[in-house]
């Protein structure tokens, strides 16, 4: 049985799944349910000098696809409304009741060296096993020049940073909002302040949706709307790039990472792990299932290690960073064809229509005397684009095949036809 | 507790015996089913469908919430699609050629999802026609019969700016729809309700309780309007050619369904315990169905040759044993035995022979009955038909759908197209009208 236990900014954690600063970890009641679930750590809910922040209603916004499933949803909530006291006495006690676990502490304040170096050192008191520093909330808190407004200038990122850093022993993790440029500015930034690690992705600006029927942005507030911040599954794909960036570029390679964004099952922990996340956090998933969901996360997850030969998380941390790369490194010799099982094709038609509309007109269909119809991709016009594969609704019924083009590995750079050849 | 239709029946359980056989799905079925669909293209589900609707781009719309187009995109290739969606033998057109039967052995369901669509038009609030009519084209045509042929044919005809008396023998509109089709596929007076929206488009005049004939002869038809367009089913039955007319308790199973679409109280306050259907058709499952839910306890279907052979579809016949319908096969009626009144009816054992000829055993057996239901096929009645070429008991006509004599055309059940099917008989009156729309421009 695989060992789930990781380090990340020197804590260790009895597996990598923590739940991270967000509703599910708002009060002592929730931290203790997804304890006794099995969550391995939290990030508690975001917290503020007092007098603390008040909530609007509604507060979500959803995206759904067509079954009702919620891709992703958005939200323009605040940081912790309960008072600063009510929160450090729950650490403190949940701390003592759960020895075993660890719990961050997530704060956010305005750019000013006593505001931020003052809450830290009144949070660090409560025994938490580290910091989180919330730059990334892109909605409200912004507006109150927190959360994204500091994170999106990267002086104020290193600057925050380093502010907490001088204060206090534990280590800190400077979370980053995805609202930006190009991510490792921020990481850079964080790497200056002498952050231990970086947690990302926070929530991408976003409106969601429009109630066309009152013309209003959702969620409404009485008839008006703001942007919010989106989250859930469909963010992965920009966390994972973000996380694979930091991890690969020797300025920010060397920092820890707590990967975030949009993490639903374990799968999508062991690809943010593979590309250099050392634990993983979740929140929307928490939010639509229930912490339950943790329980298929830790046995998909040591299952996979096991059919693996992984022995512990650190096997296969960042053993995917190598294999990212620029495009300027890609191999232009390489060649693939896709190939349609006419066994297992239902002859929907997909892939037909995906590619002659679309792409490079390269699947023809057959009437065949039994009324049935064939589906054959003609070599000389796929260029392996992998279209079809994916619009296929039948698992393994189109393959992408190598064909074995006999020629050498060669990059852009290195090409004939590249006009700017570089003549070395 | 409701006064008895009949011992041990009730209004309400009456009632419910003949709700809906495939219950309407609410908007979240309506959703989930249409996700199943792969929105294939040049899908085999719409090559299935004899009117040919697009069926993945109707399922695409209810997808997107947007109800009202699909009914748009069904009702452009098929102005019956409510009736269609409700009784079409879907197993063995467009869900029999669903991709999803090769990748999990389930169809998408076409026929609900259709229902789904057409209903939201056809109920909504607003009595705007989705289609309109061209310019007038001053040119008037006939149409003999107000069954699915004729109405689809009308309505065609009226798209294209031409004007239309419809002549239709019976007081009620929808030929088969309203007279014929088992009702617990026809909830709420749904003929009706869909003939009225068919006539929204307008130009369309229906002149009832008149027949083609001898007080309307086809050349006086012929004569005072531009075309005709004949779509008079099949209202003739077969005979089995016994005893069967002289005995009371033997009907025809179309005057039986006839007389309970139209009143079903009567009918089950009437109807014996001991019901015997002689047929394999769509036709005797329905009679016995029916029968079983006005509260005949002991309903027999009793068929010349085996289950395979039958014409209705595996899923009538397994309709028809789950209401307990006892089915004997390979029997053949020789003899209704009775006074006034039947009283059984001697089957002789049927097998096929060595060429594969139905032949008999010898074998003789009776079975006891209180009203025998005849189902054995329908038959053109060709008297009002003049001078008109009729071949194998249907109409002939040509590639178009002209008869033999030039400007009158004919489609549906008079005409062999294909199946004697709602569905086949729409696309001919469509297509009907096309060709007569070709024939008046010359
Ligand atoms: C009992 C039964 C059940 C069926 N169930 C199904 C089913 O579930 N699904 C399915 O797809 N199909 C079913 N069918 C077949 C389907 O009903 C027919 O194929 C379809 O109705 C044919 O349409 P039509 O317009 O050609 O003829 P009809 O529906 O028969 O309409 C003909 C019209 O012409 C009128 N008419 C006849 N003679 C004259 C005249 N001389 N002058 C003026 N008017 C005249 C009639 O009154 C009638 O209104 C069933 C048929 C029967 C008999
Ligand atoms: C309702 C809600 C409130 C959130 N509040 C905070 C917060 O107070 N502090 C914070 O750092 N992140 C907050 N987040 C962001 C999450 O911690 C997390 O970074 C983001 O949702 C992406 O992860 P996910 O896709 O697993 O939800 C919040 C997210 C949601 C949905
Ligand atoms: S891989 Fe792309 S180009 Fe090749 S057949 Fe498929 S869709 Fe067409």
């Amino acid at each position: 049985m695989a060992d789930l236990g990781c380090t990340i900014a020197g804590i260790e954690s009895i597996n990598p799944f923590w739940l991270a600063s967000a509703p599910p970890t708002d009060k002592k009641y929730n931290v203790e349910r997804a304890f006794q679930a099995g969550w391995g750590g939290v990030v508690w809910k975001t917290l503020g000098a007092d007098p603390p922040v008040i909530n609007v209603t509604s507060r979500y916004g959803a995206h759904h696809d067509a079954t009702r499933g919620l891709i992703g949803i958005n939200n323009i909530e605040l940081i912790s409304d309960r008072p600063l006291k009510t929160n450090l006495d729950e650490i403190r006690a949940t701390r003592k009741e759960w020895p075993d676990r660890v719990i961050i502490g997530s704060m956010m304040a305005p750019v000013e060296k006593e505001a931020w170096q003052s809450l830290a050192v009144q949070i660090a008191e409560a025994g938490v096993h580290g910091l989180e520093l919330n730059l990334g909330c892109p909605h409200g808190m912004c507006e109150r020049g927190m959360g994204s407004a500091i994170g999106q200038v990267p002086e104020m990122v290193e600057q925050t940073t380093a502010w907490v850093k001088e204060v206090v022993n534990i280590p800190v993790f400077t979370k980053l909002t995805p609202n930006i440029t190009n991510i490792l500015w921020s990481a850079e930034a964080a790497a200056q302040g002498k952050a231990d690690a970086v947690a990302l992705i926070n929530t991408v600006n976003s409106i969601i949706s429009v109630d066309l029927d009152t013309m209003a942005p959702e969620p409404t507030v009485d008839g008006r709307g703001t942007h919010g911040g989106y989250c859930g599954a469909a963010v992965k794909p920009i966390a994972l790039n973000m996380i694979a960036e930091i991890a690969r570029a020797p300025e920010t390679q060397s920092l820890d990472i707590s990967g975030i964004g949009g993490i639903t099952n374990w799968r999508d922990a062991a690809e943010f792990i593979s590309l250099g996340a050392n634990a993983v956090q979740v929140c929307t998933a928490a939010m639509l299932f229930g912490f339950r969901i943790v329980d298929d996360m830790i046995d998909g997850l040591s299952g996979w290690m096991d059919t693996q030969g992984y022995r512990q998380v650190a096997d296969f941390t960042g053993a995917a960073v190598k294999n990212v790369v620029d495009w300027n490194d890609l191999n232009m010799n390489y060649d693939l064809k896709a190939r349609i099982d006419p066994e297992k094709c239902i002859e929907c038609g997909r892939c037909f229509i995906a590619c002659e509309d679309t792409s490079h007109q390269a699947i023809t269909i057959t009437e065949q005397t039994d009324g049935h119809r064939r589906f054959d991709v003609v070599d000389e016009e796929c260029v392996g684009c992998n279209l079809c594969y994916h619009v296929c609704p039948v698992p393994g019924c189109i393959e992408m095949e190598a064909v074995d083009t006999d020629r050498p590995y060669m990059t852009w750079p290195e090409h004939p036809l590249n006009p700017v050849k570089d003549a070395g | 507790m409701d006064k008895p239709v009949r011992p041990g029946l009730d209004a309400r359980q009456l009632a419910e015996n003949f709700s809906d056989i495939h219950p309407p799905l609410g908007d979240f079925q309506a959703k989930a089913a249409a996700a199943e669909c792969l929105y294939c293209y040049d899908a085999p589900c719409t090559r299935a469908c004899p009117t040919a609707i697009d069926i993945p781009t109707f399922i695409h719309k209810i997808s997107t919430g947007n109800p009202v187009g699909a009914a748009r995109t069904i009702l452009a290739e098929n102005i019956l699609g409510g009736t269609c969606a409700r009784a079409c033998p879907t197993e063995v057109l467009c869900e029999e050629a669903c991709v999803r039967n090769k990748a999990e052995g389930e169809p998408v369901e076409i026929g609900r999802l259709q229902r789904y669509a057409v209903d939201h038009l056809i109920d909504r609030p607003t009595d705007h026609h989705p289609f309109s009519r061209n310019l007038a084209t001053g040119k008037k045509v006939a149409v003999i019969g107000a069954g699915p042929a004729g109405l689809a044919c009308a309505h065609r005809l009226a798209m294209l700016g031409h004007e239309v008396d419809i002549y239709e023998a019976m007081p009620k509109p929808g030929g088969l729809n309203e007279y014929g089709l088992a009702a617990y596929k026809m909830t709420n007076d749904f003929a009706q309700r869909e003939v009225e929206f068919v006539l929204g488009i307008g130009n369309i005049d229906i002149h009832y309780g008149v027949s083609l004939g001898d007080s309307m002869p086809l050349s006086a038809l012929r004569k005072s309007h531009d075309a005709v367009f004949i779509g008079i089913g099949l209202s003739g039955s077969n005979d089995l050619n016994l005893n069967e007319t002289t005995l009371n308790g033997v009907e025809d199973a179309l005057s039986f369904i006839e007389r309970l679409r139209q009143s079903p109280d009567e009918v089950a306050a009437t109807i014996p315990d001991r019901v015997l259907v002689i047929g394999g058709g769509n036709t005797a499952i329905d009679a016995a169905v029916q029968a079983r839910k006005l509260g005949a306890s002991d309903v027999t279907l009793c068929y010349r040759r085996g289950r395979d052979e039958m014409s209705a579809t595996r899923w009538e016949q397994d309709l028809a044993l789950k209401n307990d319908v006892k089915m004997v096969l390979w029997a053949s009626p020789d003899e209704i035995l009775g006074n006034h009144q039947v009283e059984a009816v001697v089957f002789e054992r049927t097998s096929l022979g060595s060429d594969g000829q139905l032949i008999s055993t010898g074998e003789r057996f009776d079975i006891p009955a209180d009203l025998v239901l005849t189902a054995i096929g329908q038959k053109l009645n060709s008297t009002a038909l003049g001078d008109l070429d009729v071949a194998k008991g249907k109409i002939t006509i040509s590639e178009t759908y002209e008869t033999s004599i030039a400007g009158i055309f004919a489609g549906g059940d008079c005409t062999s197209t294909g199946q004697d099917l709602t569905v086949q008989a729409v696309q001919d009156g469509k297509r009907a009208a096309h060709a007569i729309d070709a024939y008046l421009k010359g």
